[in-house]
């Protein structure tokens, strides 16, 4: 069967390691963001790599005009269409403190802006009864924390959209993943203090393909987050407002 | 772009950085920093020394622009970000009837570093070294690209190739690929009983590709002992990659110890029989024999190891048996030692690879094993010959010159390049590459 992926922020690591893993497989692959002139490369690769389509496409989650051509991009390939979305966007939470209005971008960027996409796009895939949305969350999403509470809250709006839409979708035979990765070695963690146990974005792709393939509807990647978030969601309320994780 | 405080060290593991490293994953970040703060780029760190190590100082490792940028199926020429590796590209286009001409021994080596190190292959004798089939380089000059070839700025090229990141930094480049019969090599193993057997066996060979393994622990008679292997790329049916695997701690130091390499190195001679044998393998298990065990340099301990590598014109093959009559004394060799005959082909003014015989071996870091090296090293020199760049770590200044013959050309071109010294890394500080004699 033919598909057809959307790719939002598909200059991300994360996304890169997806489209070359979807190109391997002979996928078409629309690569949207605002780096045309990066994203350009990132197509040749993929065509390079067994890709039957791979175009660049502009997209800007807080520029809801450039969703619909975007999406009618998509409509003119026959088969299935499916999407994935990376864009997010964690300025410093200090940062964000300071100056009060970041909070919207941080909030469009990782949440209303691919959320409206997909509202637009859902009605396509329903009417073609297939394909797949994998949604990236995380884990920060799980829980609010002193340290990163305005990306943790985008994302946590992120998952709570996904699953209603995951309900909506499951009807017409379009199967949405919610994606939670911990820490992933890309640019925005790169340099961190206090990473631990991070994970490839190859494998976080990978992880990501599997979760399609099986239809799971909420994966942590690595697995083993599922329970590091187990237990820092059971930390009672009055104890963890104390702590500083 | 943030930086990351770090320890890394080259293939081998004896020598050590700390320092500030950035890891771009566009282009337009890549030009940012080479103007805003410019340093040496860096790949996988497959070089054994200190070639790709700036202790103190800043490095930007490229590994994540690895994209393939193009293809043209007329020419046969790729364009590559310079973080592809090497095996990547091999393992993408093989099955398609296209191969880089040049592979070196191990498929983790990006373009970059193949370019920066002008590699070669066990097709040396008849491809030539990495550089000579590199269309065009885009280098970056302190944020400005600037397209070079070999007719096009041919004497900054001519730097550029082998001339270990000094000019700027491998953003991306063109490299003219191969066509082949298919993905898979017809080998054949044959056992080699002496010196004399093993030089008359490389100088009479046909095969494309050519390269001996050395018992480096055999004396007296079985000097020189080994086994010539001996490949064509052709077509079939591959059985599958099989599973790579994981040297999962640091070996205890007598792993590699004498006895224990000796009694390998004895069973890995019997391994081919007598009359020799031909197999037909994967491309990848020939061109890239280690790569399947991931951190083999694990096996070497925490201290590390050092490889030597020397090249002497084909008049000096005495001299080299000489050397590796000394490496069999010592005892000290491990199993890792292998010979070949070169060409003449090189692509730039300090690329490795002159006519002649090039032998390879690899020591545990010891301190009897580094004055042997050192000795090993002079009578390299002493025989016309020169040590490898990519391999070297222990190596002094004083002979450089005399070794490589147009470094002075190489060092004008690289003082127009970097005025202000800004790309240099340890082995060019070691080695004094950057200053006149």
């Amino acid at each position: 069967m033919k598909e057809t992926w959307i790719i939002l922020g598909a200059s991300s690591s994360m996304a890169r390691a997806l489209a070359r893993a979807l190109a391997g497989r002979g996928a078409g692959l629309l690569l949207a963001g605002r780096d045309l002139e990066d994203l350009r490369r990132t197509a040749a690769d993929c065509l390079a790599r067994g890709a039957s389509l791979a175009e660049a496409i502009r997209f800007d989650a807080r520029r809801p005009e450039t969703f619909a051509p975007l999406i009618a991009r998509a409509e003119r390939e026959d088969g299935m269409i499916s999407a994935a979305v990376f864009v997010g966007s964690m300025p410093e939470q200090a940062a964000v403190d300071a100056d009060p209005p970041l909070l919207e971008g941080v909030v469009q960027d990782s949440f209303t802006g691919p959320a409206r996409l997909l509202q637009m796009l859902a009605p396509a895939m329903e009417a073609r009864g297939g394909g797949t949305i994998l949604g990236v969350g995380s884990v920060a999403g799980d829980r609010g924390r002193v340290g990163n509470y305005a990306y943790g809250a985008a994302k946590a709006g992120f998952h709570t959209y996904l699953s209603g839409l995951r309900s909506r979708l499951a009807r017409s035979g379009v199967h949405v993943v919610t994606v939670k990765p911990g820490f992933v070695d890309t640019a925005m963690t790169w340099g961190l203090e206090g990473m631990f146990l991070v994970a490839s974005p190859e494998k976080v792709a990978a992880d990501m393909l599997r979760a399609a393939e099986r239809r799971r509807n909420v994966i942590y990647t690595p697995f083993f987050w599922r329970w590091i978030m187990l237990i820092i969601r059971a930390i009672p309320e009055p104890l963890f407002k104390r702590l500083s994780i | 772009m943030r930086w990351k405080e770090t320890e890394y060290t080259g293939w081998g593991r004896a020598l050590r950085a700390r320092g500030r490293l950035a890891r771009p994953e566009r282009l337009s970040t890549l030009i940012e920093l080479s103007a805003e703060s410019p340093a040496p780029a860096i790949g996988m760190l497959r070089s054994y020394g200190d070639v790709a190590l700036n202790s103190g100082g800043r490095a930007i490792d490229m590994t994540r622009l690895d994209r393939i940028l193009g293809f043209d199926p007329e020419s046969g020429i790729v364009e590559v970000e310079a973080g592809v590796n090497i095996g990547d590209l091999g393992l993408t286009f093989a099955a398609r009837g296209w191969i880089p001409p040049v592979m070196p021994g191990t498929g983790f080596a990006t373009i970059g570093g193949c370019i920066a190190n002008d590699v070669h292959g066990k097709n040396h004798h008849v491809a030539g070294s990495f550089g000579q089939h590199v269309a065009e380089i885009t280098l970056l000059q302190n944020g400005r690209r600037k397209t070079i070839g070999p007719e096009r700025n041919a004497g900054l090229f001519r730097a550029t190739v082998g001339g270990l990141g000094q000019t700027g930094v491998i953003a991306s480049a063109k490299i003219r690929m191969m066509p082949c019969k298919g993905d898979m090599m017809v080998l054949t193993e044959r056992r080699i009983d002496d010196w004399e057997g093993f030089l008359s066996a490389l100088d009479g060979t046909r095969a494309d590709y050519a390269v001996g393994w050395i018992d480096a622990t055999a004396r007296g008679g079985a000097l020189g002992r080994g086994i010539l292997e001996e490949g064509e790329i052709t077509s079939g049916i591959s059985p599958g990659r099989g599973r790579a695997r994981e040297v999962p701690f640091d070996a205890p130091h007598w792993a590699l110890s004498g006895p224990v390499v000796r009694a390998f190195n004895a069973a890995y001679f019997r391994r081919v029989p007598a009359a020799g044998r031909t197999s037909v393998k994967p491309i990848t298990a020939p061109f890239f024999p280690l790569d399947r065990l991931h951190n083999w340099n694990r096996l070497y301990g925490r201290r590390g190891f050092h490889q030597f590598q020397c090249v002497v014109p084909l008049a000096g093959a005495d001299s080299l048996r000489r050397m590796l009559e000394r490496i069999a004394d010592s005892g000290l060799a491990s199993p890792l030692a292998v010979l070949k005959r070169m060409g003449e082909g090189r692509g730039g003014y300090l690329s490795f690879p002159m006519e002649g015989y090039t032998l390879a071996v690899d020591f545990p870091n010891r301190p009897a094993a580094v004055t042997l090296i050192g000795k090993l090293e002079r009578m390299s020199a002493d025989a016309g010959g020169r040590i490898y760049f990519a391999k070297d770590s222990l190596a002094g200044p004083e002979r450089v010159a005399e070794m490589y013959p147009d470094h002075q050309r190489w060092l004008k071109e690289v003082r127009k390049a970097d005025p202000e010294g800004a790309l240099i890394t340890d082995l060019v500080r070691r080695l004094g590459l950057r200053e006149a004699r």
